[in-house]
């Protein structure tokens, strides 16, 4: 965590008319839009030296991307980051409990991480030193990535690209795609695919009565129909992004739901962008990939990664499928484009990141992650116990590392609020991932486990 | 309508794998196969921006031309002085770093997840005190990434495809193609080889590598690459000054790569922030790669001023922020680790001997060019000497160079039309490899 300060009231004695407008403004500014200047990991805002820069304001004439424009707020976890550090600024000695943001706690297991340890020792001798690598990735790492995964299905190791994470390969892929595509999302869902629309130029304008960009489709996601959307009624798009195991919600589509997402696609002539980062923390027989459904080689794309699967979010390492069927309209492949995108836009994922993979693939390694991915699902299995204990209608945390908890008539960011004010708890308020968030709360597996029940604990005290 | 498609993956040495399509063109036939419609087309269209690439992206290309050549004689004694890959070992303090790093992952006080999107503060601190000591920039102005060729990208798509770009003539592809996939660039134009958008500022031996900019149109954005890839130049302290004032005087932004500065040998400013007034115009790019050996590791940073504005005033480092916070999720912390040990003075004092190596490399590289009577440009503040073939066509002489001397550069022509007539060769490489090139270049044109 950085050691941030939250900006004091600049201290106005003594300024002139002009630069005492200007610092308000700026502090208004800092205020309104936290993010930018305080994650920047300024220790102390000095107003004085801020309005006299935008004062004495040279403009380039340079246009601002529109697009840029249509952002509404700050990416939605730097958001909950700022909330925390101002709990943590107004209870220093609260004990904070962080079961917002997904990030992984517990250690890589030790044979991966020396793996990784020592391909880096090995770059300062003659003959472990390696420079660039594929950009595609590491040949024996792509193998074992199919062989792993996909081995059930018929997905080549020369269709699997490495990356530094599903992050980033959203956005390439939207670079790839272009901003004349159009999209739909589940609602809620995973804001990156939203954001990275909008950057792109695909999303329209934001229309502030309905929560949603107009050119995006928002595919509702509710109990009510099981967490799969109503496709009849559905619009046609490009493309159809799909999380499953789903985050936000934690569902994970059947077999059912996914044939009906490919004959959808299929009929549609849409391209799935099918998000399974979570397919790990399946418990039940939910398929783990969408190219497990027949035909989906002809409308999916799959994007995964190795942060919530092996404890790598802070170690970057990622993968997409892209199936050779895989074409435009124009019958060109899919595939040689994102090559394309991958030479160009990227330089390949760290090596040594790529080595950590490779030892969570051996037999040993994988079976260490799995353990991990058992941990997180037992902090699940807690987590859901609590909630239901105490009456409060919850979903998800059986295939995923997320509890979805409804809280009927309240709005997400109040709920949120009272629970971090009453118990110390970061959650992340539902409306973030959509409107079709609204009304509930998506709770994190992530934490040691001591945390967890001590989270618990307080959610008991504070609900019964 | 879908086309037969084939694609053919071919692996070369266990190496690398590379997609190679096969002569098919792209027709708009109707018909294949009796009229049937193979497989299922999607009813996505392709991106036309990707469609205006006019090939694949130089260095993959360079690399599968390689790949030829070796399958033609597989007893060639390759000299790789084509794709600038670094090829030295990194310094043990720099790697002990990282791999203790890698190692303490595994404890439960050393486990770290997520990191700062923006970067560790300590390392973009370390950044701001190595590099941009005197020049006011702050560690919050420092973003770490994963290497200059994803900062380019993320740059590009936080200005959008309504913003005019110039590049020098010739450049590092990637700020001309990433111009295309986004959208900036306009029709290609087969006559002049140019984007029409995109404005192209000569460099040559004539103008001192420094683009009249009495005549160049104005654009948005000026990508300015010092010292140069791939004429090796660095522009001196008056030509910065230019450049900085002209970019002032017409309000654009100038994206300054300095991933060659520490090959820099003589005065030449090593950060577009030595120039007074460069905080209001210019981000400047680098990279670990080329500095420390981290091609493979990837790190890198991009500084974005706080004063840098847009014209309604809207700072740029915010959406930068938001871009490396939306579109990202941090460089590896391993590597990052990796990083600040090369900031620590025995660490950066172990890299610097690295460079060194390189540079003493290019000198070699030079000289041997030298002595046959050839032209040759830079190689004393950057990795590259970039060689005057008068007349001839750049994908020639590489090709002539390849087959006699199984010595592969890269043509100029790949870094735009500016580049015909000129050889790009590397100076990264083992002693004895750039030694034996010598000998065998000494050979062949002698």
């Amino acid at each position: 965590m950085l050691q941030l300060l939250i900006p004091r009231k600049p201290n106005l004695k003594g300024c002139h008319q002009k630069k005492l407008e200007k610092i308000y403004e700026c502090y208004e500014v800092v205020q309104a839009h936290l993010l930018p200047v305080v994650a920047l990991g300024q220790l102390e805002i000095d107003y004085d030296e801020l309005a006299a820069a935008a004062l004495r304001c040279y403009c380039t004439k340079v246009p601002r991307n529109v697009n840029m424009a249509k952002l509404r707020n700050g990416y939605l976890f730097p958001e909950i980051s700022i909330r925390e550090l101002q709990h943590l600024e107004k209870y220093p000695h609260a004990k904070l409990i962080s079961l917002g943001i997904g990030d992984t706690t517990e250690p890589i297991p030790e044979n991966i991480a020396l793996s990784m340890a020592n391909y880096a020792r090995d770059l300062s001798t003659a003959e472990g030193y390696s420079g660039y690598g594929a950009e595609q990735g590491n040949k024996a790492l792509r193998k074992a990535i199919a062989d792993t995964f996909y081995n059930h299905v018929p997905v080549k190791e020369t269709e699997v690209f490495v990356s530094d994470g599903a992050q980033c390969d959203i956005t390439r892929f939207m670079l790839l795609l272009g901003s004349n595509a159009t999209i739909a999302v589940q609602d809620p869902s995973f804001p990156a695919y939203i954001d990275s629309s909008v950057i792109i130029g695909q999303a329209g304008d934001f229309e502030d009565e309905v929560g949603k960009y107009y050119d995006i489709e928002y595919m509702k996601c509710r109990p009510e129909n099981n967490f799969f959307p109503d496709l009849t009624s559905t619009s046609k798009t490009d493309i159809i992004f799909f999380c499953s195991p789903h985050n936000p919600t934690g569902h994970a589509a059947t077999r059912n739901q996914l044939e009906h997402l490919v004959e959808f696609a299929r009929d549609n002539g849409s391209i799935i962008v099918f998000d399974s980062a979570y397919a790990a923390y399946i418990t039940d027989d939910s398929p783990r990939s969408i190219f497990e459904i027949p035909g989906a080689r002809e409308v999916a794309i799959e994007i995964s990664s190795f942060s919530k699967f092996a404890g790598f979010t802070g170690v970057r390492l990622g993968w997409t499928v892209v199936p050779e069927e895989l074409l435009f309209s124009n019958g060109y492949p899919v595939i040689n484009d994102f090559n394309r995108i991958m030479c160009t836009c990227f330089n390949g994922a760290s090596n040594i990141a790529q080595v950590g993979g490779l030892a969570s693939l051996s037999p040993e390694g994988f079976q260490a992650v799995r353990s991990l991915v058992g941990y997180y699902k037992e902090n699940a299995k807690i987590l859901l116990e609590t909630f239901n204990s105490l009456g409060v209608q919850v979903y998800g945390g059986r295939n995923a590392p997320y509890v979805w908890a409804q809280f009927p008539g309240r709005k997400s960011w109040d709920i949120f609020t009272e629970i971090l004010e009453k118990t110390h708890i970061t959650t992340v308020p539902g409306s973030g991932f959509g409107p079709g968030g609204e009304e509930y709360l998506r709770i994190s597996a992530f934490g040691h486990r001591e945390s967890i029940l001590e989270a618990s604990k307080r959610l008991e005290n504070l609900f019964s | 309508m879908c086309l037969q498609l084939v694609v053919v993956w071919k692996i070369f040495n266990g190496v690398k794998l590379q997609l190679i399509e096969l002569k098919h063109p792209w027709t708009q036939s109707s018909k294949s196969n009796n009229g049937r419609r193979i497989g299922h087309c999607t009813e996505v269209p392709r991106n036309v921006n990707m469609e205006n690439l006019q090939s694949g992206y130089l260095f993959p290309e360079i690399f599968k031309r390689e790949s030829e050549h070796i399958q033609k004689f597989p007893d060639a004694s390759l000299i790789r002085l084509g794709i600038g890959d670094t090829t030295e070992p990194i310094p043990d303090i720099i790697t002990s770093a990282m791999a203790e790093h890698a190692f303490s992952l595994s404890t439960i006080q050393g486990y770290k997840g997520y990191g700062a999107e923006q970067g560790n503060m300590a390392l973009r601190k370390a950044i701001a005190d190595t590099f941009y000591k005197d020049m006011g920039l702050k560690g919050n102005e420092i973003f770490v990434s994963d290497g200059a060729q994803c900062d380019i990208s993320r740059l590009q798509m936080l200005l959008g495809s309504n913003v005019t770009v110039a590049v020098q003539d010739p450049s590092f592809p990637a700020y001309i193609d990433s111009s295309v996939i986004v959208g900036q660039a306009g029709k290609f134009q087969p006559k002049t080889e140019k984007y029409k958008n995109i404005v192209y500022m000569n460099c040559t031996p004539e103008n001192g590598f420094f683009p009249d900019l009495s005549t160049t149109p104005r654009t948005n954005i000026i990508f300015f690459c010092s010292p140069n890839n791939p004429t090796g130049h660095a522009a001196s302290w008056q030509q910065l000054k230019q450049l900085v004032e002209f970019a002032k005087a017409n309000g654009s932004i100038i994206i300054y790569d300095s991933a060659y500065a520490a090959y820099i040998s003589d005065a030449s400013p090593r950060s577009i922030f030595e120039i007074p007034g460069a905080r209001e115009v210019a981000i400047e790019i680098s990279s670990f790669s080329k500095l420390a050996g981290f091609t493979g590791v990837r790190l890198g940073w991009t500084v974005v001023p706080e004063e840098l504005v847009y014209s309604n005033g809207y700072p740029v480092i915010k959406d930068f922020d938001r871009i490396v916070c939306t579109c990202f999720n941090g460089a590896s912390n391993i590597a990052q680790a990796g990083g600040l040990a090369c900031l620590s003075p025995d660490g950066y004092q172990a890299l610097n001997s690295v460079v060194g190596y390189y540079k003493e490399n290019a000198k070699i590289i030079v000289d041997t060019f030298e002595s046959r009577g050839l032209k040759v440009y830079g190689g004393k503040n950057a990795p590259y000497a970039w060689v005057h073939f008068p007349g001839q066509s750049s994908w020639n002489t590489f090709a002539e160079i390849l087959e006699k001397t199984d010595i592969v550069t890269i043509p100029g022509r790949g870094f735009g039309p500016g580049g015909e007539e000129y050889i790009r060769v590397s100076a990264f490489g083992h002693r004895e490899c750039i030694m034996e090139a010598s000998r065998r270049l000494k050979n062949f044109y002698s």
